[in-house]
């Protein structure tokens, strides 16, 4: 049985869960896609088996959530125009490779973003998106080439 | 490989308690919040309270660890628990008049499903025992119908699942000692003191 407060999943999870929506689908529906994940999570979360990887199950969640939104806009390219353009080192530096992020073809954005930002190993994102264990890994691999292809710097953040 | 994807993390955050006052409503509207809780601060330390959608069901002191009080709600009623202060607001603004002398009986809600049977009985009578009035425990036995259950009153009253609200503060021993309590001795004695005054 699970006994750990709802609440307590949106606190350890959330943060991870947002990045996860933003890096999908944008920054524009990102908070949405959050909603709608914890909302569905909290309905079916009394029936969560206890040994269950709360983490891929939200991931899950969300990951239907943006399959929606996406298919009900049936739009192009995420609008990076909304990406917030700060004035400011690490601000701007993070802005920008969010953009980057969003202009990975589907399969390598999914991949980075369950694997890098979700902790997600490449087994479940098979499960999870419905491909091999090896496409994923090669869908994260190359979307990461392509990522350090524009930030080379990496570290000069800081 | 660290390094880089900290930075998608960093100043997302902004709107959080936006977003989750955002889940609060609309799990609320879909009859999904089935604990709100709430924490309020007084001249007893903070209090814990969380209510049903049928009314207050708990309320805990901070000696009784609130984070392990919201693991037993979540065992005992569901674990659809979400920090929603708007359901608790009518009581914690009644705390307050209380504890600042300006309250002496409080009108909320209850759901005493946490209390069974003899348990129960002794609640119900918790609840006529008037603002600055003491009962004995044997006193309290014989108006919960067993005069003989005075050890399982004093049982009742620890595990009154609403004090304060519910005034098991008011039971005292027959000697006019204090007695135990859930918030400690020194609650109980600030709480008659207040009233005595």
């Amino acid at each position: 049985m699970i006994v750990k407060p709802f609440e307590q999943v949106v606190t350890e999870h959330g943060p991870m869960v947002l990045r996860v929506c933003r890096a999908v689908l944008g920054p524009a529906d990102a908070e949405d896609a959050w909603s709608e994940t914890f909302l569905a999570a909290l309905k079916a979360y009394p029936e969560l088996p206890a040994d269950a990887n709360v983490q891929a199950w939200l991931v899950t969640i969300a990951h239907r959530k943006a399959v929606d939104v996406t298919r009900a806009q049936a739009r192009g390219p995420i609008p990076v125009e909304e990406v917030p353009d700060r004035p400011g080192g690490a601000a701007a530096w993070n802005g920008d490779l969010w953009d980057a992020l969003a202009r990975l073809p589907d399969k390598q954005r999914i991949a980075v973003a369950y694997h890098y930002l979700a902790g997600l190993p490449y087994r479940e994102i098979a499960e999870i998106t419905g491909g091999t264990v090896e496409a994923a890994r090669r869908a994260a691999a190359d979307g990461v080439k392509s990522l350090r292809a524009v930030y080379p710097l990496e570290g000069a953040h800081s | 490989m660290t390094d880089m994807f900290q930075f998608f993390g960093n100043e997302i955050l902004l709107d959080s308690s936006v977003m989750h006052e955002r889940l609060v409503a609309d799990a609320a509207r879909q009859g999904l919040l089935d604990v709100a809780y709430h924490t309020v601060d007084t001249p007893l330390g903070p209090l814990l309270l969380a209510a049903t959608e049928q009314g207050l069901v708990k309320v805990a002191f901070d000696r009784q660890d609130h984070d392990a009080v919201l693991a037993e709600l979540a065992a005992a009623i569901s674990p659809r628990i979400l920090r929603a202060p708007a359901r608790l607001d009518p009581v914690a603004r009644q705390l307050e008049e209380y504890f600042t002398g300006r309250r002496q009986a409080f009108d909320v809600p209850l759901d005493l499903r946490l209390a069974r049977g003899f348990r129960r009985a002794v609640l119900d009578h918790l609840a006529e025992i008037a603002y600055g009035r003491t009962e004995s425990y044997a006193q309290v036995a014989a108006a919960a119908g067993s005069p003989k259950a005075v050890r399982a009153v004093g049982t009742a009253c620890a595990l009154n699942p609403v004090p304060v609200v519910l005034p098991c503060h008011r039971v005292v021993r027959s000697d006019g000692s204090y007695g135990q309590y859930a918030g400690g001795p020194e609650a109980k004695r600030a709480l008659l003191t207040l009233e005595a005054a």
